[in-house]
């Protein structure tokens, strides 16, 4: 989704403006709306025992251990799916000028390291 | 001296200037919470079997509150598009209600679940006692299942005076419902719905306890980084709150009728920040709530 383009100042084509924000007014509630059917969907998923459904229909053993991580991985998807909307469509980074990516590919990149480190530090072979 | 390209682009960016800013902001908000989350994975990754608690928070609870602040994240987007096309009425009433969704937040935050989890305690027992206790704990049955043992067991305290009194020998706790029914299958995981401790008191000897604390910060590495994280996400909420409501008194109108690309401008930035404190809750929600 494009962000509206900014405002005329010739009040003619005022009208014509205010008429295209008024599409992006639709994708704003659709994307609210999709937002709390995906909170709905996190709160589900987080009481299904993944563990004992992956046993279930592959016939594997699945300790619970491994059933809690799974529970993890699955809800940290539709978070970070639902962080995407948010990120691309509220805060219009699906259509913006290159210095904030630029900024932002930064940032991620600091990020990753930063949880790289929390890795390293705790798979310290020194320690471990 | 006006500040330059605070509503045309700089030549060089394509930007204006606050929006830059903004964003270069944000870029240090995330290294922020980065840290923080990585923190909590840290030390959970760490926690011994059985230290990590799960089901503690009132899951609905949290819902609504996350459903609010995605709500609000909807209304001021809503007020950048009214100011966008010009009509201040519908602008006032959507920042009005960002701003109601924001106190909500923060009231049911400050006011209902952080109290209650101060008046919520838990005994970690000695792992020498474990045994003697195993009709509240339910150990057996879980270590046969490969499931992590409960070292503590936890509820509303009825005899606090046991706290300092040492001619006091026991704690008298009114049980959280999982150590009523510990060997229920339907308490491995944690339910939807809060549900109170219940009347059946169960008296646990002072010196079988390693120790004894309510659900505060100094609970446990999960309390810790659950308040920090929260308390820290709670002080961004009342900041944009602040900034919402400045933007929504009179002062706003003037601004409007003097230049209202100016004070879409604002709204747009201090938007940005909203959705960014939105998005942090995306991830705590399920961090701390459910998992």
């Amino acid at each position: 989704m494009n962000n509206p383009p900014d405002i005329s100042q010739d009040p003619a084509e005022h009208e014509e403006y205010a008429h295209n924000v008024q599409k992006h007014v639709r994708g704003y509630l659709m994307v609210g709306a999709l937002l709390l059917a995906f909170t709905a969907i996190t709160v589900a998923l987080s009481y299904v025992d993944f563990g004992a459904l992956i046993s279930s229909i592959f016939h594997v053993s699945v300790s619970p251990g491994q059933g809690a991580k799974t529970n993890i991985g699955v809800a940290m998807l539709v978070a970070m799916f639902k962080a995407g909307c948010v990120a691309a469509i509220f805060m219009h980074l699906a259509a913006e000028k290159r210095l904030i990516y630029r900024v932002l590919i930064f940032t991620g990149f600091f990020v990753f390291a930063l949880f790289w480190l929390t890795f390293l530090a705790w798979y310290n072979p020194i320690t471990r | 001296m006006e500040i330059p390209y605070t509503i045309s682009t700089r030549p060089d960016t394509g930007l204006w200037n606050a929006k830059i800013g903004i964003w270069l902001f944000l870029a240090s908000e995330v290294m922020l919470f980065g840290g923080l989350f990585s923190a909590y994975v840290f030390l959970r990754l760490d926690a011994q079997p059985g230290e990590w608690p799960h089901g503690l928070l009132n899951v609905p609870v949290g819902t609504m509150n996350t459903a609010i602040l995605i709500m609000s994240s909807v209304t001021v987007v809503l007020a950048w598009a009214a100011l966008k096309m010009r009509r201040y009425r519908a602008y006032w009433w959507y920042m009005l209600a960002t701003i109601v969704c924001g106190i909500i937040f923060l009231f049911v935050k400050l006011y209902y679940e952080w109290p209650q989890k101060f008046e919520h305690y838990g005994l970690f027992i000695k792992s020498s006692a474990l045994e003697k206790y195993e009709q509240y704990l339910g150990n057996n049955r879980r270590t046969e299942k490969g499931m992590e043992p409960r070292i503590e067991i936890s509820g509303h305290l009825h005899n606090p005076e046991a706290l300092k009194d040492p001619n006091i020998k026991e704690y008298e706790i009114g049980l959280d419902p999982v150590f009523v029914d510990p060997n229920n299958p339907a308490n491995d995981r944690p339910h939807f719905l809060y549900v109170p401790p219940t009347d059946q008191i169960a008296k646990i000897e002072k010196e079988d306890v390693e120790r004894i604390d309510s659900f505060g910060p100094w609970h446990s590495a999960y309390f810790a980084s659950y308040f920090t994280i929260t308390g820290l996400h709670g002080a961004h909420v009342l900041a944009g709150v602040l900034v919402f409501i400045y933007m929504w008194l009179p002062v706003s109108k003037k601004l409007y009728q003097r230049n209202p690309e100016h004070l879409a401008n604002r709204v747009e930035v201090s938007g940005l920040f909203w959705h960014f404190v939105d998005l942090v809750w995306i991830f705590v929600f399920p961090l701390f709530y459910l998992l």
